[in-house]
């Protein structure tokens, strides 16, 4: 068995952090290689020094068994080797045919285009790795599916046989990950390498031949496949056992806490999102809302949190009519919100830890008096939820940018959690975390519900729903089709609700 | 307790460090910037040496010298705290020329007609009016921005426009003084900012300035108000959901802006020119928006910076004069320190490049 690629004794150290410490890391030639590790264990940096983005402070690197010094990425891909990173590094008003050839354009005559012959190299391309693509569209127009297919064929125009992909399932739906799936195993049929990095154990032990876990920037093992399992394959990534169900507190006095009646909402583009919803969430409880992503969700809580106007219907907190609440009011009438999007919403990324953590309490909480913020108190404060919350970082002052992204997602969590909200909108919580940090999150909104909060968790993770709700409600075209205890229904009768399909 | 104090002590340091890692980037900016400006004058047949020792002298050599040094960063001082007030909130308020010029014409207004004032009251209520019509010139890009979606760069410059040719107007027409030159009277004693350091033009506006300038820094670090102005220049929609909200936060902001524009023209009228004079400003506006670059947007930057501008320009006349280098070559360096600074990844790799 030849060895594609070997990095031996790999260190690299960071201002503060050892990212890599001492890694050995090989992979078979034609094998999927699963790279499993929680966010922060040193995933991506060891790739990105494979791929010649950092220079590694020790050990060396073997492609093919030759020994070599990659110094950038351009000299990677002459090695054979190619990557796909999160954020896809696309021209999007090119077309998928331009962004594949840009740089290493086929030319005829000297100096001309010869667009026949760079649309016949891609289609074959296209046919014998069954990626399926419109080569004419412009790349801003294609879903975030199949725009990763583009990153995956540019980098084999660029003659990879070493492929890695960075976190690739991230932004997919569980159909496009289906689709990258029979892909990458294409891939292998025709001899080329991959490396998987991830933390989403099952998609790890579906697609992968090997697997090796890292943790805190060092190996823990290399597994195959065959003998690995969920549970151990957590166990190994975050160095204890993993709690999956949880316990919650039976409940003693609800009432209701939200009512939403008869609320229309228009989208962005000024279309109708929400049709008419009739809700209510009650304290002492997790409401589940399940739904195809796209359904009305996202203005929903937007109209929730004040962000969105209503155009019809009104919003009932603890029997008072906020419909017109403005964000802040809402803030203070004990409303919190974990946005869907972390970034856009949650976090300002060039604030400090402290600064992020006051975000909402500026004018209350953390105000000395109408004028000035309170400096103590935020300190104070600060340290208090960086311990409660095992926000992990060097200290308060740091910005957050510095943080991984489910440290950053604590800091969310702790400064919408510590000032006892009476209802929770979390909207997404877990999406982009890791094993252990999805783990704390859910035992958050647990903890909240037990202490009478009443919490709407919206979801596109179905399991995640079903996990932690009491109760689950469909949203479906901008309306809620059904209400459901958990223990009266089904996975089976669910999925059908949110495909639109009739509750008798 | 000392672990409270190593926590203190290790923050400054980290606070140190990362200050001086900026200030160092802007200091090897204007470095760069004179040795490029070095390279200009002995390609034009001067010696570099002698005239950069003679700009010293003029700007700092004697206490004349610091007087004027400081008279010319005086306005400077204002307009780039102006534009650095707005930059934090995310707006790009190039407009202080007009704000400046709006805060100058009714300072000089209320100095020359409200004549039964004692100078305790005339000089605040000139400033304060100064300031608050640069506000309101300042707030009208903020409405048509939140009301309907105007660009600022867009609306502030056209309104400079406007200022310049309306306070043109009102002193060629209605407020014009007897005489062939476009100006107003002269202001009452009583609103005259007092000089400071006779026979230099300095006045007490650089006091007004320098308070400006703590007051600029407090707002941004302390107040619960330059919080929500950094939260929404960061990141409007996390500001939006933190329940601030970005409307109101664009109004402040603009009107701020203009505000210290048009305190700074007033404090230019009170205490130079006492009296409107058409074109008075060579576009102290316009310098502000440099200078607050230079200077890292950062208050005490923005001094620092105004009075390296404020340098090169007094400094720069007796260069001209004892040594027969045109004044251009001020130009020139401005010049070449914005283009320098405005490009950090050059400086970034020459820093780099040094350490390794």
């Amino acid at each position: 068995m030849t060895l594609a690629v070997q990095m031996q004794g790999i260190t690299k150290v960071f201002p503060g952090v050892v990212a890599n410490d001492h890694i050995d890391f090989s992979v078979e030639k034609g094998e999927i290689h699963g790279l499993l590790g929680e966010n922060g264990a040193g995933k991506t940096v060891l790739m990105s020094i494979l791929y010649g983005m950092y220079h590694p402070d020790e050990g060396r690197i073997l492609v093919d068994e030759k020994e070599v010094r990659v110094d950038s990425p351009a000299h990677a891909m002459r090695l054979g080797i190619g990557m796909v990173h999160q954020h896809f590094m696309l021209v999007p008003s090119l077309t998928v045919l331009e962004n594949i050839t840009l740089g290493r354009e086929p030319v005829s005559n000297g100096f001309l285009l010869d667009r026949e012959r760079m649309h016949r190299d891609v289609k074959e391309f296209c046919d014998r790795y069954r990626l399926d693509v419109d080569l004419s569209a412009p790349v801003y127009m294609l879903p975030v599916g199949v725009q990763q297919r583009v990153e995956i064929l540019k980098a084999l125009y660029r003659g990879a046989a070493i492929l890695i992909l960075d976190e690739p399932t991230a932004v997919l739906t569980p159909v496009e990950v289906e689709e990258l799936f029979t892909a990458v195993r294409a891939l292998r049929t025709e001899g080329k390498t991959v490396i998987f990095i991830s933390h989403k154990l099952r998609e790890v032990l579906a697609i992968c031949d090997r697997i090796t876990v890292l943790k805190h920037g060092r190996v823990v093992d290399t597994v195959a496949a065959g003998d690995a399992s969920e549970d151990r394959l957590a166990e190994m990534m975050v160095g204890r056992k993993i709690v999956y169900e949880f316990q919650k507190r039976s409940v003693t006095d609800q009432r209701p806490v939200l009512t939403v009646k008869g609320l229309t909402a228009l989208s962005d583009r000024g279309l109708s999102a929400l049709r008419g919803i009739d809700l209510e969430v009650r304290s002492q409880e997790i409401m589940g809302l399940a739904g195809v992503e796209g359904n009305g969700q996202t203005e929903l809580v937007e109209v929730l949190t004040g962000l969105r106007e209503a155009t019809e219907g009104t919003v009932i907190l603890h029997g008072l009519d906020i419909t017109r609440a403005t964000p802040l009011e809402r803030i203070r009438m004990g409303v919190a919100h974990i946005p869907e999007d972390r970034y856009k919403r949650g976090v300002v990324t060039d604030f400090s830890v402290m600064e992020n953590l006051i975000m909402c309490g500026q004018r209350d909480r953390f105000a000395r008096n109408s004028v000035a913020l309170d400096f103590t108190e935020a300190s104070i404060c600060s340290d208090e939820m960086m311990r409660d919350y095992q926000i992990q970082a060097p200290d308060k002052d740091t910005p957050l940018r510095n943080l991984s992204g489910g440290n950053q997602q604590r800091v969310v969590v702790a400064r919408e959690f510590s000032r006892s909200p009476r209802l929770v909108l979390a909207a997404q919580p877990t999406r982009g975390l890791d094993v252990g940090a999805t783990e704390y999150v859910r035992g958050k909104l647990v903890e909240m519900r037990d202490n009478g909060a009443a919490v709407l968790l919206i979801s596109a993770d179905l399991d995640e729903v079903w996990a932690l709700s009491d109760r689950i409600a469909v949203i479906y075209e901008g309306r809620i089709v059904a209400v459901k205890p958990v223990g009266e229904t089904t996975e089976h009768e669910i999925g059908l609700l949110m495909a639109g399909g009739r509750n008798d | 307790m000392t672990e409270r104090l190593t926590g203190a002590a290790r923050r400054a340091l980290a606070d140190l460090r990362r200050g001086s890692e900026g200030a160092l980037f802007q200091v090897a900016a204007i470095l760069l910037a004179f040795i490029v400006g070095a390279l200009v004058l002995y390609a034009s047949g001067y010696d570099p040496v002698s005239a950069y020792a003679a700009m010293l002298r003029g700007a700092f050599g004697d206490m004349y010298g610091v007087g004027q040094t400081l008279t010319q960063a005086t306005p400077i001082i204002f307009t780039s705290l102006a534009f650095l007030v707005s930059s934090k909130a995310g707006l790009f308020n190039i407009g202080a020329e007009g704000q400046f010029l709006v805060g100058a014409f009714t300072s000089a207004i209320v100095g020359i007609y409200l004549v039964e004032l004692p100078w305790v009251l005339h000089i605040p209520l000139a400033l304060l009016v100064g300031a608050i019509t640069g506000g309101a010139w300042g707030l009208i890009a903020a409405v048509l921005k939140t009301r309907f979606n105007a660009h600022e760069v867009i609306t502030t410059m056209m309104l400079t426009y406007v200022a310049t040719y309306l306070t043109g107007y009102m002193v060629n027409y209605p407020f014009k003084a007897p005489g062939w030159v476009s100006q107003t009277v002269k202001i009452a004693p009583s609103a005259e900012l007092p000089r400071i350091l006779p026979p230099t033009q300095l006045s007490a506006g650089i006091l007004v300035a320098l308070a400006l300038v703590a007051f600029t820094a407090y707002l941004l670090r302390k107040t619960i108000l330059g919080f929500e102005l950094r939260a929404i220049g960061l990141n409007p929609s996390a500001a939006e959901s933190a329940g601030i909200s970005i409307n109101r936060g664009i109004m402040t902001a603009m009107f701020l802006s203009g505000a210290m524009a048009g305190l700074g023209g007033a404090c230019e009228i009170l205490g130079v020119h006492r009296r409107f004079i058409e074109g008075f400003s060579p576009g102290y506006g316009w310098d502000g928006l440099a200078v607050a670059l230079v200077g890292g947007l950062d208050p005490v930057g923005s001094l620092l910076a105004s009075i390296l501008f404020g340098a090169l320009r007094s400094g720069g006349m007796i260069m001209t004069r004892s040594t027969k280098v045109p004044l251009d070559i001020v130009i020139i360096l401005q010049g070449l320190v914005i283009i320098f600074v405005a490009a950090p990844a050059f400086i970034r790799s020459l820093l780099k490049r040094r350490r390794k």
